[in-house]
C-alpha cells in the first residue's frame, strides 16, 4: 500500500480494517525457542465480526496482542485500514496514537480503573483521545446507556457486577469510534446468558458502527452470533472451523 | 479529569494514615530544626540582651560565660575612666541548683547593676523589675516561680517580684536576675561554722603579727563580715560590661585596656562567637547531624512510600498506556499525588508541630528560613520518591495488562 500518510489517517472505508500478511512470532530463542504463529495471513473487513478459536497455547492471544499493536510480531506486515503499521517487530507509525484513535481492546476480566466510577472510565478514553468536556460526556452516557447501564453510571467498579463490568469496558473500548475492536475471551467470566448477550453486542457494534471485530472465545454456543470464524491450531491460522456460520 | 484526586478518594483512609504517618515524621524534622534554633539562640540570648560593646573579664579565661572569670569589682571604676567609655556596669552569674517541692531546681543566676540597671529590658510578663537593693528578683517562665512567692537562696529570702518569658541560660537553665550584692551572697554564702573558723583564724594570724598587738583595734575589724574588710580586697564579679559613647572607636578603648596586665577584653561579637564554639558547641553539632541523619531517613521513607504507592497502581498504569495514554497523563497521576501526600503531610507537621512543642523542656524555635528550607526540601523529596515510580511506570509495557 504506496501513497498512504504514514500517521493515522481517516480510515479508507474501502481498506480491511485489518490484515496481516505472514505474521510470525518466536518467544525466546535457542532451546526454549516458541513459535506461538507461523506465517499468519488474514483479513478482516470494517463490519465484519470474526470468532477466533484454537485450543489453549495455539497462539490466540498472540496473534491478538500482535494485531493489537501491544507484542510486536517477530515477522510479518501487520496492516491497519489498508496502512502498514509494523513491518516485522519495527513499527512504521507511532503505534500509541494508533492504539489511541483506531483500536479497543476487551479482555478477559473486564480491566476497569478501580478508583474511577463506570462514567469516569469511559471518560478517561475519551480524555486519551482528546475529548474532553460536556460533550465527551454526553458520549459517554449515551454508550452507557445503549449498553443498558446508563443508571449505573456513577457506581465505582466495585459496586458492579461482572456482566455490568464487561459492559462497562466494552463502552470504554468503543469510545474512540475504533475501527477495530479486539477482545480476548471477553465472556469467560460470564454466564452463558451474559455471555452471549454480549457477543451479539459485539455483533451490533460491528455492524452499526462498521467497525471490524475480533473475538477470541472457547464459548461454542455462541458462534452463529459472527460473520466468520477462524481456527488456530498450534500457531497455524485457518479459515473456518467448528461452528462455523456464514454471515 | 484529574486522576490523582479520584484515586486518594477512592484510597482515603489509606491516603490520610499515610499522610499522618509522614506528618509526624516531618514534625520531628522540623522540631529538630527547631531545637538546634533554640539551643543556638538561648546560648547566645544573654550576650545579646545584655547589648555591651565591651566585655572585660579576668586575664586570659573565654568567661563570663565560656568559663570561670573572677574580676575585682573595682575593674569598673578602672573602666570608667578610660576615654569613650559610656558606662560600665559589674556582671555575675552563677548557676545553683536547689530542691523545690521534692525536685531539682536549676537557677542561673544574674547580677544587675543596681542601682544603673533595674532589669527594665527584660521580657516581663507580669510583675515589675526590680524596685530595692536587696532581696527582690526577677526570674523566668521556666522556673515555675510566680510573682509574690519567695525563695531562700543562702542565708536570705528573695521574692519574686517579676517574670519574664524565654530568657534561657546557655546551659539551658532559666535566668534569675538579682542585684550584683545579692548575686554575690548567694555564690559566696557560707554556713556560720566557716565563717566563725574563719574570723577566728583571722584574729590568729593578726595576733601573731606585731600589728595585731600595737593596733588592738584591728583585732575588733576581724570580726566583721568579709565584704566590710578593705584588707580582703572587694568582692569579685564575672565581668565587667562597658558601653561606649557615640562615635567612640571600639578599638582605640580597647587598646586602651589592653595595659590592664589582669584582663582580657572581647567585644560583643567575640563574646558571642565564644559561647556558639564552646559550650553548645558539641550539642549543637550533636543536634545538627542528628537532624541531617533524620533529613536522609524521611526521604528514603517518603521515598519508598511514593514508589509503593506507584507499584500498586501499575496495572493501571499499564492499561492507561494501552489505550494510549500519553507520558505527561500518567506522569502527572505519579507526581500529582506524591505532591498531595507531601503537601497535606507538611501542613500536618506544622499544626502538629505547633500545638507540640511549647510541651518541649527547651525552647523549639521555629523559623520562617526554617519552614521554607522544609517546604522545599518536601518537594525536593516527592520529584525524587516519585522519579523512582514513574521510572518505573513509563518502563511497563502495555501488554502486562494481559497477564
Ligand atoms: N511471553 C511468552 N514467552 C514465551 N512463550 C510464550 C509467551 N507468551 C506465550 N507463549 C507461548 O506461546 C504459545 C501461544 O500462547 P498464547 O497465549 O498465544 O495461547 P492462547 O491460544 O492464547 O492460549 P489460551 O487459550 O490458554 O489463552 C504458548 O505455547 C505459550 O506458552
Ligand atoms: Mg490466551
Amino acid at each position: 500500500m504506496t501513497g498512504v500518510p504514514s500517521s493515522a489517517s481517516p480510515a479508507s472505508s474501502f481498506a480491511p480494517a485489518i490484515e496481516t500478511v505472514g505474521v510470525t512470532k518466536v518467544y525466546g530463542s535457542g532451546n526454549t525457542e516458541v513459535v506461538a504463529l507461523r506465517e499468519a495471513t488474514m483479513k478482516i473487513e470494517r463490519g465484519e465480526v470474526v470468532a477466533l478459536l484454537g485450543p489453549s497455547g495455539s497462539g490466540k492471544s498472540t496473534l491478538l496482542s500482535a494485531v493489537g499493536l501491544i507484542n510486536p510480531p517477530t515477522r510479518g506486515e501487520i496492516r491497519i485500514d489498508g496502512q502498514v503499521v509494523m513491518r516485522g517487530p519495527r513499527a512504521l507509525v507511532d503505534v500509541r496514537r494508533f492504539r489511541r484513535e483506531r483500536l479497543g481492546y476487551i479482555f478477559q476480566k473486564s480491566n476497569l480503573i478501580p478508583f474511577l466510577t463506570a462514567l469516569e472510565n469511559v471518560l478517561v478514553a475519551l480524555a486519551i483521545s482528546g475529548q474532553e468536556g460536556r460533550s465527551a460526556k454526553r458520549r459517554a452516557m449515551d454508550l452507557l446507556g445503549s449498553l443498558g447501564i446508563a443508571a449505573r453510571a456513577h457506581n465505582l467498579p466495585s459496586a458492579l457486577s461482572g456482566g455490568q463490568q464487561q459492559r462497562v469496558a466494552i463502552a470504554r473500548a468503543l469510545a474512540n469510534r475504533p475501527s477495530l475492536l479486539l477482545a480476548d475471551e471477553p465472556t469467560a467470566a460470564l454466564d452463558s446468558t451474559l455471555g452471549r448477550q454480549v457477543m451479539e453486542l459485539f455483533r451490533e457494534v460491528g455492524h452499526e458502527h462498521r467497525a471490524g471485530v475480533l473475538v477470541v472465545t472457547h464459548d461454542q454456543r455462541a458462534l452463529d452470533v459472527f460473520d466468520r470464524t477462524l481456527m488456530l491450531e498450534d500457531g497455524v491460522l485457518a479459515e473456518g472451523g467448528v461452528g462455523q456460520s456464514v454471515g | 479529569m484529574n486522576l490523582a484526586i479520584r484515586d486518594v478518594r477512592h484510597n482515603a483512609g489509606r491516603f490520610l494514615l499515610t499522610a499522618v504517618g509522614l506528618g509526624l515524621l516531618l514534625m520531628i524534622v522540623m522540631g529538630m530544626g527547631g531545637i538546634y534554633n533554640g539551643i543556638e539562640s538561648d546560648a547566645v540570648l544573654l550576650v545579646e540582651e545584655m547589648d555591651a560593646d565591651l566585655w572585660i573579664v579576668q586575664r586570659d579565661t573565654r568567661g563570663p560565660f565560656a568559663e570561670l572569670s573572677r574580676l575585682p569589682a573595682n575593674v569598673e571604676d578602672r573602666a570608667l575612666v578610660v576615654p569613650g567609655v559610656l558606662e560600665a556596669r559589674r556582671f555575675v552569674t552563677h548557676t545553683i541548683q536547689r530542691e523545690r517541692h521534692g525536685r531539682p531546681l536549676r537557677i542561673s543566676i544574674v547580677g544587675l547593676a543596681w542601682p544603673t540597671d533595674r532589669g527594665a529590658w527584660l521580657p516581663l510578663i507580669s510583675g515589675r523589675p526590680l524596685g530595692q537593693g536587696h532581696y527582690e528578683m526577677v526570674a523566668d517562665r521556666t522556673l515555675g516561680l510566680a510573682v509574690g512567692e519567695a525563695i531562700r537562696l543562702g542565708k536570705d529570702v528573695y521574692t519574686v517580684v517579676g517574670v519574664t518569658r524565654d530568657m534561657i541560660g546557655s546551659g539551658g537553665d532559666g535566668l534569675a536576675f538579682l542585684t550584683v550584692a545579692d548575686a554575690l551572697a548567694v555564690q559566696f554564702d557560707s554556713v556560720g561554722e566557716a565563717t566563725r573558723l574563719e574570723r577566728a583564724a583571722r584574729r590568729g594570724r593578726a595576733e601573731g603579727m606585731d600589728i595585731g598587738l600595737t593596733q588592738p583595734g584591728l583585732l575588733e575589724r576581724a570580726e566583721l563580715p568579709a565584704s566590710a574588710l578593705p584588707a580582703i580586697g572587694s568582692p569579685m564579679v564575672s565581668a565587667v560590661m562597658v558601653r561606649l559613647k557615640p562615635g567612640a572607636d571600639i578599638e582605640t578603648v580597647r587598646g586602651n585596656m589592653a595595659g590592664w596586665a589582669d584582663v582580657t577584653v572581647y567585644t560583643g561579637e567575640e563574646e558571642r562567637q565564644l559561647l556558639l564554639q564552646g559550650p553548645v558547641d558539641r550539642a549543637r553539632r550533636q543536634i545538627g547531624l542528628f537532624r541531617v541523619l533524620l533529613v536522609a531517613i524521611s526521604a528514603i521513607i517518603m521515598s519508598l512510600i511514593l514508589y509503593t504507592m506507584t507499584l500498586d497502581k501499575i496495572h493501571d498504569i499499564a492499561l492507561l498506556k494501552l489505550m494510549g495514554a500519553k507520558g505527561g497523563m500518567i506522569f502527572g497521576l505519579v507526581l500529582q499525588e506524591a505532591f498531595l501526600l507531601g503537601g497535606v503531610a507538611y501542613v500536618l507537621a506544622y499544626f502538629i508541630g505547633l500545638q507540640l512543642f511549647p510541651f518541649f523542656p527547651r525552647r523549639v524555635i521555629i523559623t520562617d528560613g526554617m519552614l521554607v528550607w522544609l517546604a522545599f526540601a518536601v518537594f525536593a523529596i516527592c520529584v525524587v520518591g516519585s522519579s523512582l515510580g514513574i521510572w518505573k511506570a513509563m518502563r511497563v509495557e502495555p501488554n502486562e495488562v494481559l497477564s
